[in-house]
């Protein structure tokens, strides 16, 4: 056995716990889960079952867990997993997978499914089977601070743009502010607008706040490919900025794979709680609403609708905030057929968008998204993630749909009242 | 040995050895998940991870609508399949007589006819389980040789259960033989493959439950 090989093995059995015991020990392979997954509805795939893209992990449990697979070994009757299946398994585990979990809500038995895959990356990003694309961005975040590889002086320069813009300053490092905002790279490459909407938006709602010029980076690729050590220095680079600039919140911006890993995956890949609560932009959006600190004016004619981002809503627990929003502002606000919860995923989550491998893969599962929004026909799609985002217009646009894909916290700001 | 003999010692000792396995062979699997447990999350909780848990050890009954619309026969035969062995097993007159010398409770028979359609239904709806496995492509290309073994296993008790009440083919004893045998072949092999979810699913589901709830969300 290689070196590399023996590390992704051992890498399966420390992630095995009790649920993945109960969850592998479950399973009488009914094939549900198949049609849960659009990598298996829009390829046809039987691979691509969710259940499946979890072999090597599985037989690993067997063989070390269970009394038929210790007896099969100890006697020499079992094989081993080798590192051509590990090779064989990396584009199902990393192409054809989001970790969007939907297939985890409709098992019979109850398997969490999603919650091995995120664990099976750990074994095979330790035996070497991660995605080219993938490593290269976990290499960027750690030694560059961002898997794009936007450095601070990329930020200050979009930053100096929305100060121009708006004709005040954009908070940087100020000690003591109550929020700390996080941004990922896509947002400071592609969507600066995004920051010029929270910045009216928190000056409209006298929000006290700040963003850490050594913790700007919400993203965390470590969590993406598996690399829980990567992920945990990541994440323990905002806890430093957050604890030096003493602030009470830390705020993760529209984007769903950082709000997993900052909000439920940080404080146990660092092995403590935080001194900071976190929030998505959304839950904060919505307090002030709640709190009456934000007034809107006039309303969106056209019909919006909501694309729940995976890690926001079914994985991150936060659904009802944005609706809540959308109707302060939206005349005809409809629902996607599976929403919520049960939303179809836009295809670009959990590292795939950042696998250029995977790229034409991804384009052929948007149809399911295309299928979901030719039901109800919106004139605007309305999402809180930057990376959905740019996926959604991405593959409106090979499908040759005109559909424009919006911010909730731009449209929001948008209909901000000025306080003048 | 007479047939009567061999009856005894298939209802008598055999049976006593193979509900050990099985109780013991069940027993350890439901400590292998018990005693591995959970690292502490140390995330703030939005919800209760123990809510959640029992919310979803009872919602799971329930398909959501995607999954009854995209796999409606898996879902009706999966139901069909399972109330009917229940009932065979459980609200069978002479069945529950055996429970109640081994528990000492003892709960209402249903109409031994209404068990037997229930069992003419169940053998029908497992024969067309098995054909889905067969040329479903997903199905075909999940099954190993377990899963048709845990087919055959699961289907013979009902078979000989069948053939002995209608007294088909062979003499009485020698059905009910087969009948026990076949049950206690179930019983043995019961622990070593996923027949185990009959116990384990009340463990996923909560797991899957607790997981979701304490982030708030609804599994």
């Amino acid at each position: 056995m290689s070196a590399a090989l023996e590390l992704g093995i051992n890498a399966f059995k420390e992630q095995i716990d009790g649920p993945v015991v109960a969850f592998f020990s479950s399973c009488v392979r009914c094939g549900l889960c198949s049609q849960a997954c659009l990598f298996y509805t829009e390829t046809g795939d039987p691979e691509r079952t969710p259940i499946h893209k979890l072999e090597p992990m599985r037989r690993v449990w067997q063989q070390e867990y269970t009394f038929w697979g210790r007896l099969g070994k100890a006697l020499g009757l079992s094989r081993p997993v080798s590192d051509a299946e590990l090779a064989e398994w990396e584009p199902l585990v990393y192409d054809s997978c989001t970790l969007c979990g939907r297939c985890s809500m409709v098992c019979p038995v109850g398997n969490d499914i999603a919650y091995m895959l995120r664990k099976m990356r750990e074994g095979m990003a330790a035996a070497g089977h991660a995605p080219e694309g993938l490593v290269g961005a976990t290499k960027r975040a750690v030694t560059l601070g961002s898997p794009m590889g936007v450095k601070l002086p990329a930020l200050q320069t979009q930053i100096r743009h929305v100060e121009q813009d708006l004709g005040f300053k954009i908070p940087v490092d100020v000690a003591g502010a109550d929020y700390m905002l996080l941004l990922s790279s896509m947002e400071i490459m592609n969507f600066p607008e995004f920051i010029r909407a929270v910045a009216r938006i928190f000056k409209h709602a006298g929000v006290s706040w700040t963003i850490a010029s050594e913790a700007f980076e919400a993203t965390n690729s470590g969590v993406q490919i598996g690399v829980s050590d990567i992920a945990a220095e990541l994440v323990e680079r905002i806890v430093a900025a957050a604890a030096r600039l003493k602030v009470k919140y830390v705020i993760s911006p529209e984007c769903g794979h950082a709000y997993m890993a900052i909000r439920w995956e940080g404080p146990n890949l660092i092995g403590r709680p935080y001194d900071f609560k976190v929030l998505h932009i959304m839950e904060l959006l919505d307090q002030l609403r709640e709190a009456g600190r934000l007034r809107t004016t006039g309303r969106e004619v056209r019909s919006l609708t909501y694309h729940d981002p995976c890690q926001v809503a079914r994985r991150g627990g936060v659904v009802q905030q944005p609706r809540n929003l959308l109707k302060m502002i939206a005349n005809d606000f409809v629902e996607m057929p599976e929403t919520g919860t049960m939303n179809w995923c836009c295809g670009a989550g959990g590292g795939v968008s950042s696998n250029e491998r995977a790229d034409g893969l991804r384009l052929q599962v948007f149809k399911r998204k295309k299928q979901q929004l030719e039901a109800i026909r919106p004139d605007a799609l309305v999402t809180a993630c930057s990376n959905c985002r740019i996926y959604l217009e991405e593959g409106l646009d090979e499908y040759g749909m005109e559909l424009p894909v919006l911010s909730l916290t731009e449209t929001l700001a948008e209909h901000l009242v000025d306080k003048g | 040995m007479t047939e009567t003999e061999l009856l005894m010692w298939v209802r008598g000792p055999l049976l006593q050895a193979a509900l050990s396995i099985f109780l013991l062979g069940v027993v350890v699997r439901l400590l292998e998940v018990a005693l591995l447990g959970r690292k502490p999350d140390y995330a703030e909780a939005r919800g209760s991870a123990v809510g959640g848990g029992i919310r979803t050890l009872i919602t799971r009954f329930f398909p959501d609508p995607g999954t009854w619309q995209r796999s409606t026969f898996t879902v009706v035969a999966g139901y069909l399949f399972h109330i009917g062995f229940f009932i065979a097993l459980f609200l069978f007159a002479p069945h529950i007589l055996i429970f109640r010398d081994a528990l000492g409770i003892r709960w209402p028979a249903l109409p031994t006819p209404m068990v037997d359609a229930a069992t003419l239904v169940t053998l029908i709806t497992l024969l067309a389980l098995l054909l889905h496995q067969l040329y479903d492509k997903v199905r075909r290309f999940l099954s190993r040789f377990q899963d048709y073994l845990v087919w055959l296993l699961t289907m013979l008790p009902l078979l000989t259960g069948y053939l002995a009440f209608h007294r088909i083919g062979l003499p009485p004893t020698t059905l009910i033989i087969m009948h026990i045998l076949s049950v206690e072949l179930l019983l043995v092999v019961f622990p070593f493959t996923h027949l185990m979810h009959a116990f384990t699913l009340f463990m996923a589901r909560y797991y899957n439950g607790a997981i979701a709830g304490y982030r708030g969300v609804n599994s």
